[in-house]
């Protein structure tokens, strides 16, 4: 294999200097029609992480209207329709409209970069998921004007059947649930062709970054889960308007089915949300420690056991259903098990700032935020796989709890570390650092004054999806902080809102490689031209720029004079 | 609203006077004592690496790969935790599961006319779990937008002289009391925090839990999955009531059903006699 490589210091032969500057390109064609025609992978990138983003503040938006209502109790701010319609769209928004496709919008912009690629392996088809994703939304969207779906973002049948939700809003959800998941399904096979085919010379299994494992992993986990989905919408479809009854249990139908179809699909869709933003961390890490990622194999693998067994667990959102306790021992045992890769990504991340040199720019601060706040939703994740422990917290309010601290914890955190790690690349300026950590501080505050109290509303018996409570107990206090919080979220995210419009003008200019990363897409210009790369160095490494970085300096007559810094060794104990 | 305990328990589950609700708050806190050196040894280790760590001048970052024994180490530790935790949960499962005898000064369920043998066929889903000596109260609990509806079976075949109550569920203490759950129209989810965990009410299955008041009070709940518009005010409440009591409820229920079952039988007679029916009350 690469054997004669290793062997031999790069730097000694004859071969020319690595170009890092690339030449100067043609005219890039501007204005709306080149965003509208383009098949550009960064540029379908930028309007992906553009039209998520705008999704994600209006999922914010419906989040803050309810927060009002749950400020104090019985409270007459939204009326209960209003209030399901709310939490529906904020539901199915997040999952389907903003966490799945920004993750795949960083994948579009910085997977072919990373690997070496010039664009994606069908850049017409990664089109058609953009407008297939911008379709499902306008659709979905488009209810608010009619009859908004009012069944929830999981959409249990039998209350999502004709029967019990007659109007228009459920059928709305159907069509976004089929648009947008042929947009991911277009999008996985694409990404898939393109990492199995498309890398850089050199550039093994055991050198692909890590962000790129997790992205091949989240395209696998789309493949196998959203067929299952697409098929238990078009059963509903077909129960609400073709006569059959496959969820109506008069008719011989199963009221279950729904759920085992559709968390057969949700759990994977879980990892599916957050195993990218693990990638992002471990992207993140090593370049601000300044260190090598602590473990990339086993980080690599984990990936693979967490996706392999987020296909076993779906029935642990079902404990309290009438099933047989055997089902339910086996789902347990299986969730456990989970928490094993889990624990070891977040060792392993831990590791990797220990002992490094640790510089505080903004996204490490998401990352290590990232981490702390993950943990609690991993570790309140051990409660709920407990089934008789699960009968008390499921639908409460501690479940809102533990899956914000995985998805707003983990995801957003992670995907505000990806913003601000590679605007500078996208954009050729880096976001204020300033103010990238006070946005950092609030968003982190606000956050856990969210939901850190909604465990204890829980467990003093707040049920999900109420839009309104009795004041008992300690409710109205726990939900009076959580509103707070919330708006204080709320501001935090706009403050980078406010940083990405200020920065896009004054900005400090980046250049190719301002945070000395470790991936092939530093090698580039920021923003890289259309065909990214005039010239693809041979990977000898999973950090690819260092290689190139030491080689520059070595060759380079002024860097040479300068006292070279302690040879790195390869500890490997 | 009715009442709620007044020592609301907000750092673990709620558990009323019943055993099952108390073991899995048990339970729970058992989670607890494994997550919380968890929690603080990973947090303590970041804290740690973020201050000792910082980039400092003349600092050299240690270019580690990893550490294969470490890595195991870790890797068997977090799968020791997992077995630790599944067995520590089947041990516990029986008493959560398995109701016990009632008490001695609980209700002679046959003796008040009802019976230990559920209202229905329970037909797909849970078999409804029986204490040892086979005697318990059994309460049919029927989900329907938006109320609770429970039926006390008196065991025999004419399902129209049970004695049933809405939303305010009336137990005896002492006594093991079994509860078959079943929905009418959408999936509704039992959940009486004080009394043990949820149980889902889904359409064409029959749910069961129990539990055993020892002391007299009323404990709060509401339906726990999303229902429909009204989801938030399908409240239920349990009072439980010595037996004596219990059993004189169930008298005046009984004559309020004979009552209303004559003036029924009354109205029909007139219909088909052709007379206009009187005004009720009138």
């Amino acid at each position: 294999m690469a054997a004669v490589d290793t062997t031999r210091p790069a730097t000694r032969t004859a071969q020319p200097l690595p170009q890092i500057l690339a030449r100067s390109v043609e005219r890039v064609p501007t204005g709306w029609t080149s965003w509208v025609t383009t098949t550009d992978h960064k540029k379908i990138g930028i309007m992906y992480l553009v039209l998520t983003f705008a999704f994600f503040l209006l999922g914010g938006v419906e989040a803050l209207l309810m927060r009002v209502q749950l400020a104090v109790p019985e409270n007459s701010f939204l009326d209960p329709s209003t209030y399901n319609a709310l939490f529906t769209m904020h539901g199915t928004t997040m999952v389907f409209l903003f966490v799945v496709p920004i993750l795949a919008g960083f994948g579009n912009y910085v997977v072919p970069l990373m690997i070496g690629a010039r664009d994606m392996a069908f850049p017409k088809l990664n089109a058609l998921s953009f407008w297939l994703l911008a379709a499902g939304g306008l659709v979905f969207y488009a209810s608010l004007f009619f009859n908004p779906v009012e069944v929830g973002w999981f959409a249990y049948a039998p209350l999502s059947t004709g029967a019990y939700s007659p109007n228009g809003g459920v059928d709305a959800w159907i069509f976004l649930i089929h648009l947008t998941g042929i947009s991911s399904l277009v999008g996985a096979i694409n990404f898939y062709a393109t990492i199995v085919n498309m890398r850089a010379p050199g550039m093994g299994w055991g050198r692909l970054p890590l962000f790129v494992w997790t992205i091949l992993v989240y395209s696998i986990l789309l493949i196998i889960a959203l067929p299952v989905l697409a098929g238990a919408a078009t059963l509903l479809l077909t129960d609400r308007h073709f006569g059959t009854s496959f969820f109506d249990p008069s008719q011989g139908g199963d009221a279950l089915l729904w759920q085992h179809l559709f968390w057969f699909f949700g759990h994977p869709e879980v990892y599916i949300m957050v195993l990218p933003a693990f990638g992002i961390i471990s992207e993140v890490l090593p370049v601000f420690a300044r260190k090598p990622i602590f473990g990339y194999k086993a980080i690599a693998a984990a990936t693979v056991v967490i996706a392999f067994l987020g296909l076993l667990v779906w029935a642990h959102h079902m404990f309290a259903t009438p099933s047989p306790d055997i089902v339910l021992a086996f789902f347990m045992i299986s969730s456990f098990l989970i928490s094993v890769p889990t624990g070891v990504k977040i060792f392993n991340w831990v590791a990797t700032l220990w002992r490094g040199t640790i510089e505080f720019k903004t996204p490490l601060l998401f990352s290590v935020g990232f981490i702390s706040l993950f943990l609690v939703g991993g570790i309140t994740g051990v409660f709920l796989a407990v089934f008789p422990v699960d009968w008390q917290l499921t639908d409460t309010y501690f479940v809102v709890a533990h899956f914000h601290y995985v998805l707003v914890g983990g995801s957003v955190f992670a995907i505000f570390a990806g913003i601000y790690y590679w605007f500078p690349k996208i954009t050729g300026r880096i976001l204020s650092e300033s103010i990238g950590r006070w946005s950092f501080a609030i968003m982190y505050v606000g956050f856990t004054v969210t939901f850190l109290v909604q465990h204890s509303a829980g467990m003093e018996g707040m049920p999900r999806r109420v839009y309104e409570y009795p004041d008992v107990g300690n409710l109205a206090l726990w939900n009076m902080i959580s509103t707070i919080g919330s708006f204080m979220l709320g501001i935090g995210v706009l403050v980078t809102v406010w940083n990405v419009m200020r920065s896009l003008k004054k900005g400090t200019l980046a250049g190719p490689d301002p945070w000395k990363g470790n991936t092939l897409e530093w090698f580039t210009q920021s923003p890289p031209p259309t065909n990214n790369f005039d010239l693809v160095p041979r990977i000898r490494s999973v950090e690819p720029m260092k290689d190139i970085r030491r080689q520059v300096e070595r060759q380079s007559p002024v860097e040479a004079a300068r006292p070279q810094p302690a040879p790195e060794s390869t500890v490997t104990a | 609203m009715a009442t709620v305990p007044a020592s609301a328990d907000w750092l673990s589950p709620e558990a009323g006077p019943t055993e099952n609700a108390q073991k899995i708050d048990t339970l729970y806190w058992i989670v607890m004592a494994v997550a919380i050196p968890i929690f603080l040894g990973v947090e303590g280790a970041l804290i740690y690496a973020m201050v000792k760590f910082r980039a400092r001048k003349g600092a050299v970052p240690a270019q580690i790969r990893g550490n294969t024994r470490l890595e195991i180490g870790w890797t068997v530790g977090a799968a020791v935790i997992s077995i630790v935790l599944a067995v520590v949960t089947f041990a516990f499962l029986p008493a959560i599961r398995n109701p016990p005898n009632s008490g001695p000064d609980g209700l002679d369920v046959r003796q008040a006319g009802l019976t230990s043998s559920p209202f229905v066929e329970s037909g797909a889903g849970r078999e409804p779990p029986v204490p040892p000596d086979g005697q318990a109260l059994n309460i049919d609990v029927n989900g329907l937008q938006y109320v609770w509806r429970y039926t006390y079976p008196d065991g025999d075949d004419n399902p129209g002289n049970n004695v049933f109550a809405y939303e305010q569920m009336v137990v005896p203490t002492n006594t093991t009391v079994v509860l078959t759950i079943r929905a009418q129209d959408v999936i509704h989810s039992w959940w009486i925090p004080a009394m043990g965990g949820k149980f889902d009410a889904v359409p064409g299955y029959t749910n069961a839990t129990w539990f055993k008041v020892t002391e007299p009070g009323e404990w709060d709940g509401q339906c726990a999955e999303l229902c429909g518009r009204n989801h938030a005010n399908m409240v239920a409440t349990v009072k439980a009531v010595p037996p004596a009591e219990f059993e004189a409820w169930l008298a005046g229920k009984r004559q309020e059903i004979d009552a209303a079952n004559q003036a029924a039988a009354q109205q029909r007679e007139q219909v088909e006699a052709g007379r206009p029916p009187t005004e009720p009350g009138g």
